[in-house]
This record gives structure tokens, sequence and C-alpha cells, in this order.
């Protein structure tokens, strides 16, 4: 057996054991203040949908950086997809990234090129031949409901349209994990039931869907699984669970 | 790498000028303007040295050897002198041919006539030109340690002042250029550094979509390149222009200094010129960018 497969093994060993993405004791401090995460220990299976809830100063965006692996933790581990985050080398993290589609409240999108333009630039990076982008983006754009808008610049978009462009970009390597960063936080709520849909669907097919948000109607009528956070530790953490309120 | 990521790397360097067109345009013309004075003084340095290079050449020393030596024994240490890596030529002038030479300038056309031998008679002589006159003194104490070398004509002073003038040219050059280098590194660097902050953003974007660093910093890099290629050729192209046209504009008025200052042709400026202007070009567009990216791209 290779050093490679051996490698894959020991992953896929992980997940089975500890899920796609196992977070065991983690803190992470900063400078300053008081530990953003404080001793946080999860673990969310493959194919999950997680709701991430809590208020400002939670820690709901350090977890999130440390899965993106743009932070590393103080103390503890983090596993996502089966790699120790801390063992990660600096050069191997663009392509365990590729395996992570992330979306944001503020889109992100690149303001200077259109709808298809955004989306296949995800496939540039991953050297996708072009033949494939030519046939992959349009597919993509007809799942999240834009396949008529590829054309258009971003900026002409609304913004329940830009987070389907997000979400599309997100989607198109067919990522193991779609972790979604307040994705209805800029949206209406007729968007942002329409985004939420959309995830759920993702989900259908077999991502794992984790999604980080203050949607309290959202997070209450969806019944899925809920991780609530408060000052860098988890308080709660239910099946179909909803909602906690601060008071 | 893949072609295809090959060309999505020369599209976005080009694009990155084109979003970034007033600090690129600043960019190259400085690096055009830095480039242009390098050009013009390397043009008229090269003319100086031609000029220099032909007085150097009618530098001469001159070898005298004392009455009976043989003239099997001249040839031989005519080969000798010849055989001397500083040596462009030697000439050897028998007393005969010098008598030939002088007789007429100093009495006359009817020179021979109160001169029933040759007054010259055994100032046979070597005249040896040089390649580099810096190297006169050596050749020098080598011709008077030979036994049969009576004297050795030569002036220190020409020599000294040509190889003097010489040596303070190719500082002068080596100072302007130098100082053009600097500042050009310092534009370059600038602008993909503006590039850099203006699109921040999309950077981040990039690398949370995993794109490695390769990815990243090409495009600047390539943009840095280019500027720097296009900043070498536009200058270029203005003296080619320009050249040809004092070239002619001297010629044809001043045809009278064509006898003694020999002027390069626009070939032979250019044969070099060319070449190293557009490598230094994309030398500082590369240096610049990619130290810049190193610094303010950490991806």
């Amino acid at each position: 057996m290779t050093r490679k497969e051996l490698l894959r093994k020991k992953r896929e060993q992980i997940i089975e054991e500890n899920g796609i993405i196992y977070l065991d004791n983690v803190s992470k401090s900063y400078s300053t203040g008081s530990p953003a995460l404080n001793g946080v220990t999860l673990s969310i299976q493959p194919g999950e949908f997680v709701f991430i809830v809590g208020d400002g100063g939670s820690g709901k965006s350090t977890l999130i950086k440390l899965l993106l692996r743009e932070l590393t933790a103080t103390s503890g581990s983090v596993y996502v997809m089966g790699n120790d985050l801390a063992k990660l080398k600096h050069r191997q993290i663009p392509k365990f990234r590729r395996n992570l589609g992330v979306v944001f409240q503020d889109f992100r999108l690149l303001k200077d090129r259109n709808v298809y333009e955004n989306v296949a630039f995800a496939q540039r990076i991953v050297e996708t031949p072009g033949s494939e982008i030519r046939r992959n983006v349009p597919a993509i754009l007809a799942t999240v409901g834009l396949a008529g808008k590829y054309k258009a610049k971003t900026k002409q978009l609304s913004g329940g349209e830009q987070q389907r462009v997000a979400l599309a970009r997100a989607l198109i390597n067919k990522p193991s994990i779609l972790l979604a960063d307040e994705p209805t936080g800029n949206l209406d709520p007729k968007n942002s039931w329409e985004i939420m849909n959309l995830l759920e669907e993702i989900n259908e097919k077999g991502t794992t869907v984790l999604v980080v948000t203050h949607n309290r109607e959202i997070v209450n009528a969806m019944q899925k699984r809920v991780i609530a956070m408060k000052k860098g530790i988890i308080v709660s953490d239910e099946e179909e669970g909803g909602y906690i309120d601060e008071d | 790498m893949k072609i295809s990521t090959l060309f999505y790397t020369i599209k976005q360097g080009f694009a990155n000028i084109f979003r970034n067109k007033w600090y690129s345009l600043a960019s190259v013309a400085t690096i055009a303007a830095c480039l242009f004075l390098f050009g013009l003084f390397y043009a008229i340095l090269a003319n100086f040295e031609n000029v220099l290079k032909t007085a150097e050449e009618g530098v001469s020393v001159t070898v005298f050897f004392w009455e009976g030596t043989t003239d099997e024994r001249i040839e031989e240490i005519g080969q000798m002198i010849a055989r001397r890596a500083e040596v462009a030529e030697v000439k050897f002038q028998s007393d005969d041919e010098v008598w030939a030479a002088f007789g007429p300038d100093y009495f006359g056309e009817d020179y021979a006539e109160g001169f029933p031998e040759n007054p010259l008679e055994g100032e046979d002589n070597y005249e040896v030109y040089l390649t580099d006159v810096s190297m006169q003194d050596s050749l020098v104490t080598w011709l008077n340690s030979i036994q049969e070398v009576r004297k050795v004509n030569y002036s220190e002073m020409t020599a000294n002042t040509l190889s003097g003038v010489n040596l303070l040219i190719a500082y002068i050059s080596l100072g302007i250029i130098v100082i053009l280098l600097a500042v050009s590194i310092f534009l370059i660097s600038n602008t993909v550094a503006i590039g850099i902050s203006v699109r921040k953003e999309e950077i981040n974007i990039m690398k949370y979509i995993g794109a490695t660093d390769f990815f990243v910093r090409a495009p600047f890099v390539l943009e840095g390149m280019l500027i720097g290629l296009i900043g070498a050729a536009l200058p270029l192209w203005i003296i080619y222009m320009l050249y040809n046209y004092a070239l002619n504009y001297v010629v044809a008025r001043f045809a009278i200094l064509s006898g003694f200052l020999n002027f390069l042709t626009v070939e032979q400026i250019f044969s070099f010129l060319t070449p190293v202007s557009l490598l230094v070009g994309v030398g500082i567009g590369f240096l610049g960018s990619i130290s810049t990216v190193r610094k303010h791209l950490h991806v």
C-alpha cells in the first residue's frame, strides 16, 4: 500500500470514528481578552445538516475560521474530513479547502466579473479543463435557479441572486462539506427561505451542511440539529432543536 | 501547470494592468523614462567610446634596435611582439623606409642629394599598436628587457589620459544605470503593492476557494513583467527614431566631422541596446513584483 493510500485510509477511519468534522477540547485565544472558544468538543457526521446559533462573541465565527484553517487552535485538535488541521502544511491548505464549499453573509463575489465567470473561477482554480467548465457552470447555475442570468454582472443582481451565485460557486467543485456563515444575514425572508431550501436540497444529495445563523424563524422551522454557543462554549446540542433564547 | 491555467494567468496579468490602469501607466512611463535615459546615455557613450577607441588604435610604441642586430634576430623579436595578447598589430619599418618617409618633410623633394648614404641607417624599427592602451606600461617594460632593444618610444601621457577617460566613463555609466534601475524597481513594486491592496478582497476569496500561492501570485508577477516590457519597448522605439534622425542630420550638416569622428550605425547601437533594454525592463518588472508579492501577499 502506498503512503498516499495509507493516509487516505487513516482519514476514512477518523471520519468513521469521529465524524467528518471533529473538535476535541478545542480552545482558541487571541492576544487580548477572554478565549473565543473554550474547550469545545463537537462531532458532525457525514451528511448531517447542522445549525450553529449564538449571539455576537459566542465563538461562531472563530469556529468557522478554525474549520477553514484560517486560524489554528491554541489547544485541542480540529479534524475536518479526517485531516488534523494543526498538522496541515501551508502548501496543503489550498487542496484541503477545495473540498470545502463556503458561503458568506456578504456573498464575496468578484464584482468586476459576471455570474458565469464567478462560478467558473472556482473551477479554474482547481484546473478543471475548459470544456468541463463550459458544461458544469450552466448546470450548477440551473440548480440554483440562475440559468438565465449567467451574463449579468454581480452588482446588477439582488441580494438573493448574489447569494445563489455564491452557493453555485461553493458547490461546483462538489465539496464534501458546505460551510455557510450567516447566509441569510443580508436577505429578506422570502430570499432567505429560498436559500435555505437550496441548502436543504444540497444536503439531501449527501453534502454535509453547517449553517451559522441568527435567523430564529428558520432554525425553529427547519427542525435540524442545533448547536447553541455562548461565550466560547457549547451550551446545548439538540437533534431537531430550536433557537435558544438568551433570557 | 495546465495550458488552461497558463492562459488564465496571462489573461489575468493583462487584465490587472487595465484594472489598475493609472498606476500601470505611471509605472510604464517611469520605466520608459529610465530606460530612455539609459538608451540615450548608452548611444552617446558608445559613440564616445568608439571615438576613443579609434584614438587608442592610433597610439603606437616604436621599438629601435642596437646597431649590429641581425635581420634574423629583428624578425624573431617582431614575431615575439606579435604573439603578445595586448598587441593588435606590428609594422616593420626599415631604415630606408624611415628615411624615405622623413627626408622629404625636412629637406624637401631633393632630400637625398646632400646625403650619399642613408643618415638614418640602423634605424630599423617596429611600430607596435595595442588592443588596450592601459597595457602599454607592461609592454614597454617587457620590450626594454630585450637585450637587442636600444630604445622604446612611447607617449605615457596619451595612454594614461585615454585609459583614465575610459575608466571615468565606465564609472559614470555604471552609476547612472544603478540609480535608474533602483528607481524603476521601486516604482514597479509600488504599482504592484497598490494592485494588491486594491484587490485584497479578491485575493481573500481566491484563498477561501482553494487557490494555490502560485495561482494567486502569478498574475501580479506577470503584470510587473508586462509593465517592464512595455516600459522597455517604448523608449527603444523612440531612441531608434531619434538616433536615426540625429545621425542623418549630423552626417548631412557636418560632413567635415566624418573624417575624424566615426559614428556607430543604428544597427551597431541596437544590437546591444535592444536585448539589454528588454531584459532589464522585464527583469526589473519581475524583481519589483515578486518582492512585493512576497512582502504583501501572505497566501
